[in-house]
């Protein structure tokens, strides 16, 4: 085959979405298997090395982001039905949750408070500019419930997606090696940090461990969107003017 | 499979339209969960089917994240501009709400813990 006739045929592929759902599903597995081959390492977070990959992929070849998302948006709705799908696992810990109800309530609004309130005082003292510090405040929380937070604030939606996404691949690596070191080595409250402060990879992180601790895990992230969607559009403006 | 997939739209579907209806500030998605809990709760369990479904999809929730986080690339100028801040920011508001969170619940559930489950 000449160069020629290959190039015909990238362009014609790239063009379609066939190629970038088949690459991202390819990439994933490549994820995975270096992820097992790690033996679960979480430095070698499969969300992380996959993004990674096909960033440095799509910068190479010159495809714009939204003809790579008209074949990915495949895989992208399936977050859906998979949400609704956590509901399953929750069921199968109901009986522990519902015993441990009041000192979880407790832990999500110390938590959710912390987490997102001093996102946003860090970010402010340190200097960032008003739109990044609102968009970071909701970072803890489900991509979807944080970009609507963010946007009813005067954040920028898309930025809080970014957020999101790191905050989720940090929490996911980091958190059980932290949470260890403090003393914290129970399931349920490594699951439940591991929701409430990263969220959906946090929990699919948590979901490696064990499947109790992705109950807890599921758990913290639907209690945690909640909250933050209820509490956070008024709490931030009563904490602007302390930090002008 | 493919019923238990039906399954888990239908109860998306009831939860993007119970939230437009109610104007509520949670995601369908994150509704129709509840709503599957709800009907779980009153069935007692799910299906074989409704269970192996979910688990594989469960097991593959970071493959659903991939789109999403890919979109980092569109904000490279920014994340740049503003790295310190939006970098210490993101790592110790992180930190702090994973070590509240963990230590809260740790030592409110200490005195009941006979063993540490797994």
């Amino acid at each position: 085959m000449n160069t020629e006739s290959m190039t015909e045929i990238w362009v014609y592929l790239s063009a379609q979405p066939l190629l970038w759902l088949t690459l991202t599903l390819a990439v994933y597995l490549l994820a995975l298997a270096l992820h097992r081959r790690a033996k679960g390492h979480p430095v070698v977070n499969p969300v992380l090395v996959s993004v990674s990959i096909l960033v440095i992929l799509l910068m190479v070849t010159g495809t714009p982001y939204q003809r790579y998302f008209d074949g990915a948006q495949f895989v992208h709705f399936l977050l859906g039905p998979t949400t609704v799908a956590l509901a399953v696992p929750l069921h199968a810990q109901l009986k522990r949750l519902l015993a441990m109800g009041g000192p979880l309530l407790i832990a999500l609004v110390v938590g959710s408070l912390t987490a997102g309130l001093s996102a946003y005082a860090i970010g402010a003292l340190l200097g960032a500019s008003t739109p990044t510090v609102i968009s970071l405040a909701p970072k803890s929380v489900t991509t979807p419930i944080a970009m609507g937070v963010a946007e009813r604030l005067g954040g920028l939606a898309s930025l809080t997606a970014v957020f999101v996404i790191l905050t989720g691949i940090f929490g996911a690596i980091f958190a059980d090696g932290i949470l260890r070191r403090l003393g914290v080595k129970d399931d349920a409250s490594i699951g439940f940090a591991l929701g409430l402060a990263s969220h959906g990879i946090g929990t699919a992180r948590a979901f490696q461990l064990s499947e109790q601790t992705g109950a807890f895990a599921a758990l913290a992230m639907g209690l945690n969107g909640l909250f933050t969607a209820i509490t956070l559009p008024w709490l931030l403006p009563l904490l602007t003017p302390l930090l002008k | 499979m493919i019923a238990a997939f039906a399954l888990l739209l239908v109860f998306q579907l009831a939860g993007e339209a119970l939230r437009v209806a109610l104007h509520l500030p949670v995601p369908g998605p994150v509704i129709g969960m509840g709503l599957l809990l709800v009907y779980l709760i009153a069935r007692r369990g799910p299906s074989e089917s409704l269970r192996t479904t979910s688990g594989t999809l469960l097991q593959n929730l970071s493959l659903m994240f991939i789109p999403a986080g890919t979109g980092v690339m569109l904000h490279g100028a920014r994340l740049f501009d503003e790295a310190g801040p939006i970098l210490v920011a993101l790592v110790a508001s992180t930190v702090l709400g994973l070590a509240a969170t963990g230590l809260t619940l740790h030592f409110l559930t200490r005195k009941n813990k006979q063993e540490g489950p797994r």
